[in-house]
């Protein structure tokens, strides 16, 4: 622990860990996507990527880097960042490393807005619009069913779990409903793919991220701390408990609901990055800044697996995460069960 | 240990800090406990003592702001403890629940240091005060060299020091404990409640906990307030208000007591009653003796 002292009685509590995998992760993340914007059918030196970010290169470099590989690239990141940091959040409400969204329902509550709108008919923008209105649907469904006595970690989880199970069951019916082509999409949509993302999907993630970010989760990542110690323990210490959790619950909520628009509901990376972000810092507590940038860096890397794993074919990117994710968290599950008892 | 803060000179001087007021009490639509008044004297260690059930765990959540009354108001210094901002409060009031959770592998050091929490802001996460007031909190439960430790990795006994440090970070005059001494053996209870009792008689807090043992109770309480069925049965100087009567409205036990050899507090004697015998209960002594 590192301790900044300033003039004027400010100080800063640093954890030297932290910051640097939250530095590393970031320098990794800016050296794939600048390796990951090069490479393709036409591939473009590293080089010459940093002369076209830095508004020079040739016209058609220029033309590649910005209209056709970069916004993909910062979806990826922005998608990830954002799934990575609710993931964080959603563990530390829930107190449980299995809270995810995914578990909880929300990433399904999308879903089921995406699919009303292939039934119903409308273009992408109304997918996305209706997805992320699927995705707080469900939080505010999830909130109204275990908000009332506090939103308990076990019980918000458990409630999670009925909410998913009923929304699956919904989501497989409208699939049923819509036109085979339609059908077909949906499918692509529901594994989660980056495939085609421009600046339309990345924009409202990084808005997104820009508020809620700073506004509500660094500004209450020491109650967020607080209340894995239980809600007594925080409300003694002076945490307003009931605030903190409808605050950093409604962003984590909004977060991934504007993630699963621009991406789909890309499965496990909202689970595995909170938990790796752990592991390298070894820090208690929510791990908010790393947890996002881990998400970041893994979601890139998954994407370019999903684009050049397989020659001459694409794959989503919710395969990859899936295969990866699921995989890593279960080889680290058991490893830690043997490992501690 | 720097002591209590001043306020409770600005308070009329006949008022306790502490009172509760014709507290109703209930989760959901259950009442635990109907029109309850408490009053904790201050630089008291009060005792709260009672059957499983009668209430006392709830009376204490009301007293430290976790349970909101459906009728009657917690007063803290005069005003409603309800109406106040959680963090003002807690740099009044300390709390030690039955329910606190150390995450894994946090260190003693760091389990401490969040004490300050209700002290610090956004820009000011780590002034010196705060390093002066652990460091001292620590060596006032005799920690310091448990400091680097993982709190799951200690005893109970052990565990229950370093979450009483960190309430004691806090730096209230008035500190909460809800069973500090539940699921620990004899040694660590009497450990836990030695503590308290220097903390009450040389830095001059409050104390207010909640114990099963009456014994225990009698010997550690100067302010014992007995509960049975959600209402105070008594309230006062152990010494004067333990009496056979008493136990037997409390707990249904018939009793002998008799005089602690060790502190001069009465002891509490469960009488015989063995099965066979035609169901008379053992004489018992009226009164103190």
């Amino acid at each position: 622990m590192i301790v900044l002292r300033l003039p004027g009685g400010l100080s800063l509590r640093l954890r030297p860990r932290a910051l640097v995998v939250g530095l590393a992760g970031t320098l990794l993340a800016l050296a794939l996507a600048v390796l990951a914007v090069g490479a393709g059918d036409y591939p473009i030196a590293p080089a010459d990527v940093l002369r076209v970010l830095a508004g020079g290169g040739s016209p058609a470099d220029r033309f590649i880097v910005t209209e056709l590989r970069l916004p993909r690239l910062v979806t990826a990141l922005a998608v990830g960042a954002a799934l990575g940091l609710a993931g964080a959040v959603f563990q530390s409400l829930t107190r449980n490393p299995l809270g995810s969204p995914d578990v909880l329902g929300v990433t399904s509550g999308a879903a089921t807005g995406a699919l009303v709108v292939v039934v119903v008919g409308g273009g992408s923008a109304a997918l996305a619009g209706a997805a992320a209105a699927g995705g707080l649907a469900t939080g505010l469904l999830l909130y109204a069913l275990a908000g009332r006595h506090g939103v308990g970690g076990h019980r918000l989880v458990l409630v999670g779990i009925g909410v998913t199970a009923i929304l699956t069951g919904v989501n497989g019916w409208l699939l049923t409903r819509a036109p085979l082509m339609d059908a077909a999409r949906a499918a692509l949509w529901l594994t989660g793919s980056l495939d085609g993302r421009g600046w339309a999907n990345a924009l409202p993630v990084l808005g997104a991220l820009a508020v809620l970010l700073p506004a509500v989760l660094l500004a209450r990542a020491p109650a967020l701390r607080l209340l894995e110690m239980g809600d007594d323990s925080a409300a003694g210490l002076g945490v307003p408990v009931r605030r903190v959790r409808v605050a950093a619950l409604g962003a984590a909520v909004l977060l991934v609901s504007v993630a699963a628009a621009a991406a789909g509901p890309v499965s496990f990376l909202a689970l595995t990055a909170p938990h790796l972000a752990r592991r390298l810092t070894r820090a208690p507590g929510p791990n908010l800044l790393p947890s996002a940038v881990v998400g970041a860096a893994l979601l890139l890397a998954a994407d370019q697996l999903a684009q050049h794993a397989v020659a001459g074919r694409q794959l989503p990117v919710g395969v990859v995460t899936g295969v990866l994710g699921g995989g890593y968290l279960a080889w680290l599950l058991a490893g830690e069960r043997g490992g501690r008892r | 240990m720097t002591g209590p803060d001043e306020k409770g000179t600005l308070m009329r001087p006949d008022t306790p800090r502490l009172v509760g007021d014709a507290l109703t009490l209930g989760y959901d639509r259950r009442t635990v406990a109907e029109d309850l008044t408490v009053a904790v004297p201050d630089g008291s260690f009060t005792v709260i003592i009672g059957p499983n059930a009668c209430g006392k765990s709830t009376l204490l959540r009301a007293l430290a702001r976790l349970l909101r009354p459906a009728r009657g108001t917690v007063l803290l210094d005069g005003a409603d403890i309800h109406r106040r901002p959680a963090r003002q409060v807690a740099r009044t009031l300390g709390l030690l629940p039955q329910s606190a959770v150390a995450p894994d592998g946090l260190t003693v050091a760091e389990l401490v240091s969040r004490g300050r929490y209700p002290h610090q802001g956004l820009l000011r996460q780590w002034s010196r005060e705060d390093e002066r007031v652990v460091d001292q909190a620590m060596a006032d439960t005799g920690v310091v060299e448990l400091a680097d430790r993982p709190v799951d990795e200690l005893s109970g006994g052990q565990r229950q020091r370093v979450w009483i440090a960190m309430a004691l970070a806090q730096q209230t005059p008035l500190l909460l404990l809800d069973e500090p001494t539940t699921y620990l053996d004899i040694a660590h209870q009497v450990e836990v409640l030695d503590l308290c009792a220097r903390l009450h008689d040389e830095q001059g807090r409050t104390l207010v906990a909640v114990l099963h043992d009456l014994h225990q109770a009698a010997r550690y309480a100067t302010h014992l307030v007995a509960m049975r069925g959600g209402r105070v049965v008594a309230a006062g100087d152990p010494r004067r208000i333990v009496t056979t009567d008493l136990v037997e409205e409390v707990f249904g036990l018939p009793c002998r007591i008799i005089e602690d050899p060790e502190t001069g507090t009465p002891l509490v004697l469960p009488a015989v009653r063995r099965s066979g015998t035609d169901g008379e209960p053992a004489p018992t002594v009226a009164g103190r003796c």
